[in-house]
């Protein structure tokens, strides 16, 4: 018997903020022997990142992709942790001897519930810890936000030995502790309450799959404990318009038994907000933009059915007005199946139901 | 049936979406009714100037009759804007018509705001020093850091007073009516008052404002003619005032202006900056008394801000004044007690409190904000909203504000720059700080010493709100210990000698005639 943890990944991203990135990364399972299939069951894993922007670091997680059957249940904890020494001021790349490095590191409860094999619900939750290794700021610590998200395999086709399919995710973040996000780059999170929407596109051939995304993020207003602040302007309100942003990712790899590996580009723009200027201090309505590389991988414990680990390495290529952040991530995930009935050998890969 | 599903818990997840979306950043005054004072002020022609010998120092000639050519031909412009006016253009005489000191306060805040940022290093960590000479050049002139600040709104606050003085003055005498009372065809886009026309009080308050704006912010003096122009254009298009209403009120705003404008050539704070010899001779004296000096603890060091200021012109009382005004010495870098006030901020700043941090924040004022000087004012315009206050009273009001803390910041800066004493972190570098630290000596607090002054005129000009006023200055005060960069002597002792500075201006408001 085998099952795969589809997991919700918690990325970590620093901005100056901390960047959020936001990629999704989904490896379908498709096109497999019925051993592999067995073992890797369906569609597996979508790893979202997000990328948080702000400097926090994110925390924000989530998002996995991989459809859990129906009535499973995969849950884990992720540690995360980024650290950058440089970062864009506006355009301008910099480093600031009174912060040194600022670094973040991040320990989140993860979850997806399969409602039925085509709608899986995910949530994820980090604590964040940030610390800056030089000058007199006072690091910031607390429960982040709450990420839900609905994911949905609208729909998939098979041609030959080509497998594609289609992904609708729709998310949803908001605060869960008072924390100040008007203090960065030490603010663990902007504070901002989010609902997202994705659409995500996988291709699986073999064991080689890509899978492309882009998700266009709202984002509420946040009140602030200041009275006025300056923007490209003063504005005199307690009140801070938020940006929208957009992010798209790219990613793609190879899965064979026990071990998932891909690789990811993401990009993340603010749609709006502004530059920090020279020396001044970065706010949670900047302009954060982020372009990352990074690798994710997933081992499955074959001596304890529904285990597996998981782990990845991201770096900042460019950016505007975040950190330019390197972080790693490590996760164990678990299986629980709320229906003992159904064994998940015995489940069709979830593409094939939908045929 | 796996179908419903699907589309049940989507269409809920979409509404749900819909219902919590909320952008709507609104500033709190931008839809303010017209000012509608509730007493004109008539005798304000009587009240004491600042720097004015006399409210006529500068001559207005005899307006028009208002059965003459001219004057018909220029209400006849007030016609033809009124015939077309576009939504931007009525939008700009609601502006406007909630009165001219505050909006020209606000745009202060924003010019300090936008130029509070301190310069970054060169390549060899020097700091270069922005230049009034060379303004347009990095780093941009000024940095409208605290005392900077403190002087700019002071001194705007002061000419506009003297020149609506001077204002006032002129139209009791010549006593020509709005154009909204001569021709019953012009319509009032602002409120009705039996206040004279002649010179216009909008145009007076362009005037001088724009011209003192030249000294202080030479690198907007083009956003604030332009600033200007809407003032004066809005209030020809609301039917307050006739062109040679403006015309008149503008040429006597620019020339008091310059009263202030030679004063300030002259009041030290060109000097404020100090030279590596005044720097470094700050740490000897120090040293020589046994202490601990201050230094900075930024990466690269930077030199302390505007360590001469303490010797700035103050407008509340003179020089001397100002020494007699300084507190006692801290504690001793070496005393039990610095080394108690020491660890007391230790323990505040070890897990801080959200409601802490909240304190920490409002008041902090930082790098790229107004400072404190610019968030008392927006205190007392929140407050003057609701009192209805002619614009003269306004002014006066807002100049015993920001004389208190301009004055403020120089005995403030003085008592600093005497006995030059460490923050917190230096005593104890594991203290992290929840704002920026400031690049200047901790004795006495900043915070708490224009806080202390501000309450205190404040309490005096709204009576009402004195309590309110104490406990945001003990707020304020306190904020500078939670945020780890202040002792509780700063701040304690602060807040006393802002109250005493804060006297000086209840005294001269007692006697300027306005509350007769």
């Amino acid at each position: 018997m085998c099952r795969a943890c589809p997991y919700v990944h918690a990325r970590i991203a620093v901005n100056m903020p901390q960047q959020v990135s936001c990629g999704i990364i989904l490896i379908t399972i498709n096109k497999t022997t019925p051993m592999e299939r067995c073992f890797i069951r369906k569609r597996l894993f979508v790893l979202a990142l997000l990328l948080i922007t702000g400097n926090l670091l994110l925390a924000q997680t989530d998002q996995d992709a991989i459809m859990m059957s129906k009535h499973n249940f995969c849950t884990g904890l992720m540690y995360g942790h980024s650290n950058w020494d440089h970062y864009w001021e506006g355009t301008y790349k910099r480093d600031n001897l009174n912060l040194g490095t600022v670094s973040t590191n991040s320990y989140a409860v993860m979850g997806n519930y399969g409602i039925t094999d085509h709608l899986n619900f995910l949530f994820g939750v980090p604590y964040i810890q940030t610390k800056a290794s030089a000058g007199t700021l006072h690091g910031q610590k607390g429960i982040q936000d709450l990420s839900v998200w609905l994911k949905w395999l609208a729909a998939e086709k098979t041609f030959g030995k080509h497998d594609l399919s289609l992904y609708l995710l729709g998310g949803f973040s908001t605060p869960l502790s008072n924390y100040t996000a008007d203090f960065l780059p030490m603010s663990i999170g902007l504070h901002s309450t989010t609902f997202s929407g994705r659409l995500m596109l996988d291709y699986q051939h073999g064991g080689f799959f890509a899978t492309g995304s882009a998700t266009y993020i709202y984002r509420n207003d946040i009140t602030i404990d200041r009275t006025a602040y300056y923007t490209t302007t003063q504005v005199q309100s307690n009140k801070v318009d938020m940006p929208d942003m957009a992010a798209f990712s790219l990613r793609t790899g190879y899965r064979s038994h026990p071990l998932i590996a891909e690789a990811v580009v993401t990009n993340m723009q603010t749609l709006g907000g502004f530059d920090i200027r020279k020396n001044d201090m970065p706010f949670p309505s900047n302009k954060m933009n982020a372009t990352t590389i990074g690798i994710n991988g997933k081992y499955e414990i074959a001596k304890i059915d529904g285990l597996s680990l998981t782990g990845g390495a991201n770096y900042v290529m460019a950016g505007r007005n975040v950190g330019q952040a390197t972080s790693y991530n490590l996760g164990v995930f678990y299986i629980i199946a709320f229906h003992p009935k159904k064994e998940h050998s015995n489940q069709k890969p979830s593409h094939d139901t939908s045929k | 049936m796996k179908k419903i599903i699907h589309y049940i818990t989507i269409g809920s997840f979409l509404f749900l979406m819909n219902a919590g979306c909320n952008k709507s950043v609104k500033g709190r005054t931008d839809n303010l009714a017209p000012l509608n004072p509730q007493n004109i002020d008539l005798n304000a022609g009587t009240w004491k100037t600042v720097l004015l010998t006399r409210p006529d120092t500068f001559a207005v000639t005899a307006p028009a009759a208002t059965n003459s050519t001219a004057y018909v031909a220029e209400l006849n412009e007030i016609k033809g804007y009124q015939k077309n006016l576009t939504g931007d253009q009525e939008a700009r005489i609601r502006y406007w018509a909630a009165g001219g000191v505050l909006r020209w306060n606000e745009l202060m805040r924003e010019l300090v705001a936008k130029y509070n940022l301190p310069p970054y290093q060169n390549a060899d960590g020097t700091y270069p020093i922005p230049s009034a000479a060379n303004p347009f050049a990095y780093p941009l002139f000024p940095f409208a850091n605290p005392p900077y600040a403190a002087r700019a709104y002071a001194y705007i606050s002061a000419a506009q007073y003297d020149a609506l003085v001077a204002c006032w003055y002129y139209k009791k005498l010549y006593n020509r009516p709005a154009p909204y009372k001569t021709d019953n065809t012009i319509i009032s886009k602002a409120s009705q008052t039996d206040l004279p026309s002649y010179p216009s009080e909008a145009a007076v308050l362009a005037g001088v404002t724009a011209e003192m704006m030249k000294l202080l912010f030479p690198t907007e003096i083009a956003f604030i003619q332009a600033k200007a122009t809407e003032q004066e254009t809005a209030t020809i298009m609301a039917g307050a005032a006739t062109r040679s209403d403006i015309v008149a009120g503008e040429a006597l705003g620019r020339q008091v202006a310059q009263v202030f404008i030679a004063r300030a050539r002259t009041d030290n704070a060109g000097k404020a900056v100090g030279t590596p010899a005044d720097w470094s001779n700050l740490e000897t004296t120090a040293t020589a008394k046994g202490e601990t000096p201050w230094y900075s603890l930024e990466v690269p060091k930077r030199p302390p801000m505007l360590p001469l200021f303490g010797k700035v012109t103050p407008f509340l009382f003179d020089t001397a004044t100002v020494s007699a005004l300084r507190p006692p010495p801290p504690p001793s870098t070496s005393s039990a007690q610095m080394k108690q006030e020491t660890e007391e901020i230790h323990e505040l700043i070890t897990n801080p409190a959200r409601e802490n941090i909240r304190i920490v924040q409002f008041w902090a004022d930082g790098v790229g904000t107004y400072t404190p000087a610019g968030h008392w004012d927006a205190i007392a315009a929140a407050d003057f909203i609701t009192k209805n206050f002619s614009e003269v009273r306004w002014a006066r009001d807002m100049a015993l504000l920001n004389m208190s803390l301009m004055d403020a910041a120089i005995v403030c800066w003085n008592t600093k720059f005497f006995y030059f004493n460490p923050r917190p972190t230096q005593m104890n570098p594991v203290i992290k700080t929840l704002t920026g630290i400031p690049n200047f000596p901790a004795y006495i607090s900043g915070h708490s010493t224009f806080s202390g002054a501000a309450a205190t005129i404040l309490g005096y000009i709204v009576t009402e709100r004195a309590a309110a006023y104490t406990a945001m200055a003990q707020e304020a005060s306190f904020s500078r210990m939670a945020g780890g960069i202040h002792y509780r002597s700063d701040c304690a002792i602060g807040l006393q000698v802002g109250a005493n500075i804060g006297n000086y201006a209840v005294t001269r408001a007692r006697n300027d005639g306005a509350d007769k």
